[in-house]
């Protein structure tokens, strides 16, 4: 993965709602818990390949979308996922250098820290703990980022302008 | 700064109701995208329904018929009663009336917080839904409207952490509130004193104190009644929701004759004060904390 030239402008736009359509479509039961942060990943993949133009607000813009499609605090996510994206622009250089793998063990630890957030939220908002399942999503969306990424990488040559 | 804006929009969320209007703003341009969401499962069932072979429609059909018998049988009875109840009560001068408006409303299957108890249903400000309408499925209470939408509302079930609900016990009368425990088929019943007259079986209904739920309809059936005194002073009960709160597809939307749509939301204190034992602000779960 590299920092490209300049996509056009609605393609981070409507990869972002697409990442916000696969969060609340319904999955069956047994693999619910297995749903992989899509909106975080593709937040995570513009604010590596494109610092300078994407970054903690887009983070919180979409943070707050989250909040309201999922009817939680508002807030919550805006928070989370600004802290997301602050990390993955500040770390871009570094985990750009990283080869697939080692970038997704730090997807990894970018997205436990930021479901340790949402955990001290929902604590501090009187409930309860959930069980360990509650951090299976982050293994899901590491192991997921090798394609992901590649996927959006293809997208983004596809569609600049010659 | 974007995390002081969050923190700051957290407080104000969970304290006042400023951005309601935010809120419903977003929530009104994200319908198309919830709407699609939902499609596949609804189509699915759509085409499960087509699909189903003779014999399964036969005996389906044949059920249904016995069902409706059976409950017409027992309508000929409650007629009875309802009349003589009536009457009873208008000697007594009591203002009491049975008769309710309730609409069908059907679940948006999305993918919520799966850690709260919500559910979005497919009928909004225009269908006349109002905030803290109470919302039932065909066994029992299911918990209440506490957003609207032109188009859609969000339902905050019994069982969340935020709701509470007064109850009473259909055997002995004995009245108490019945919090959401954060799991799907548990409800406690807090500040029950070790000696209440509560057995594992007891069917608790609604006692209709805290003047959003009528009265009388099934909430739970209690599965566990003890006391551990290492732990608490207090009894510990536990009860499992009757209503079918993680199956239902369809939930009625209920208008109680006696509380006419509110133009504005009750202040939360009212609610407090008129249940029996208040255990925190806003007994009826009126919003989430």
């Amino acid at each position: 993965m590299t920092p490209t030239a300049m996509p056009p402008r609605w393609l981070p736009i409507a990869t972002l709602i697409a990442a916000l359509f696969l969060t609340i479509l319904p999955l069956p039961f047994w693999a619910e818990p297995y749903r992989p942060r899509w909106l975080a990943l593709t937040l995570i993949f513009w604010c590596l390949t494109q610092p300078l133009r994407i970054g903690v607000f887009w983070g919180f813009g979409a943070g707050l979308v989250l909040d309201v499609s999922q009817g939680a605090l508002l807030g919550q996510h805006a928070l989370t996922l600004s802290l997301v994206a602050f990390l993955a622009v500040e770390l871009n250089r570094r985990i750009i250098a990283f080869p697939d793998w080692q970038q997704a063990v730090s997807i990894w630890l970018i997205l436990l820290l930021e479901r340790l957030i949402n955990l001290w939220i929902m604590g501090a908002t009187g409930y309860p703990t959930p069980s360990l399942v509650y951090w299976l999503p982050t293994l899901t969306s590491a192991l997921l980022w090798p394609w992901l990424a590649a996927l959006l990488q293809a997208l983004c040559l596809r569609t600049i302008p010659e | 700064m974007a995390a002081a804006l969050a923190l700051g929009l957290m407080i104000t969320d969970s304290r006042y109701q400023h951005l309601d209007f935010l809120r419903a703003t977003l929530a009104v341009t994200l319908y198309p995208l919830q709407y699609l969401a939902a499609l596949p499962s609804r189509l699915a069932r759509a085409v499960d329904g087509r699909l189903a072979n003779e014999a399964v429609l036969r005996e389906r059909n044949q059920t249904l018929q016995d069902e409706n018998l059976r409950l017409r049988a027992r309508m000929q009875t409650f007629q009875s009663l309802e009349t003589e109840n009536r009457r009873l009560r208008t000697l007594l001068g009591s203002s009491f009336q049975v008769g309710k408006r309730v609409l069908i409303a059907e679940l948006l299957e999305v993918e919520l917080d799966p850690f709260r108890q919500q559910v979005i249903v497919d009928k909004g400000l225009r269908a006349g839904v109002y905030k803290g309408q109470p919302v039932l499925d065909a066994n029992a209470v299911m918990g209440q409207v506490i957003r609207t939408n032109p188009l859609t509302s969000t339902v905050l079930l019994i069982t969340d952490p935020a709701h509470s609900l007064p109850v009473q016990v259909n055997r002995s009368g004995l009245r108490a509130i019945a919090d959401g425990t954060g799991l799907i088929n548990r409800l406690r019943l807090s500040h029950l004193p070790e000696d209440a007259d509560i057995r594992v079986g007891d069917l608790l209904v609604t006692s209709g104190l805290g003047g959003v739920f009528p009265r009388g309809y099934p909430v739970a059936r209690v599965i566990a009644a003890g006391f551990e005194p290492h732990r608490s002073q207090f009894a510990t009960v536990l009860a499992e929701p009757t209503a079918r709160l993680d199956r239902s597809h369809e939930v009625l939307l209920v208008w109680t004759e006696s509380t006419p749509p509110p133009a504005r939301p009750a202040p939360p204190d009212m609610a407090a004060a008129s249940a029996t034992t208040p255990s925190r602000p806003g007994v009826d779960g009126d919003k989430p904390r």
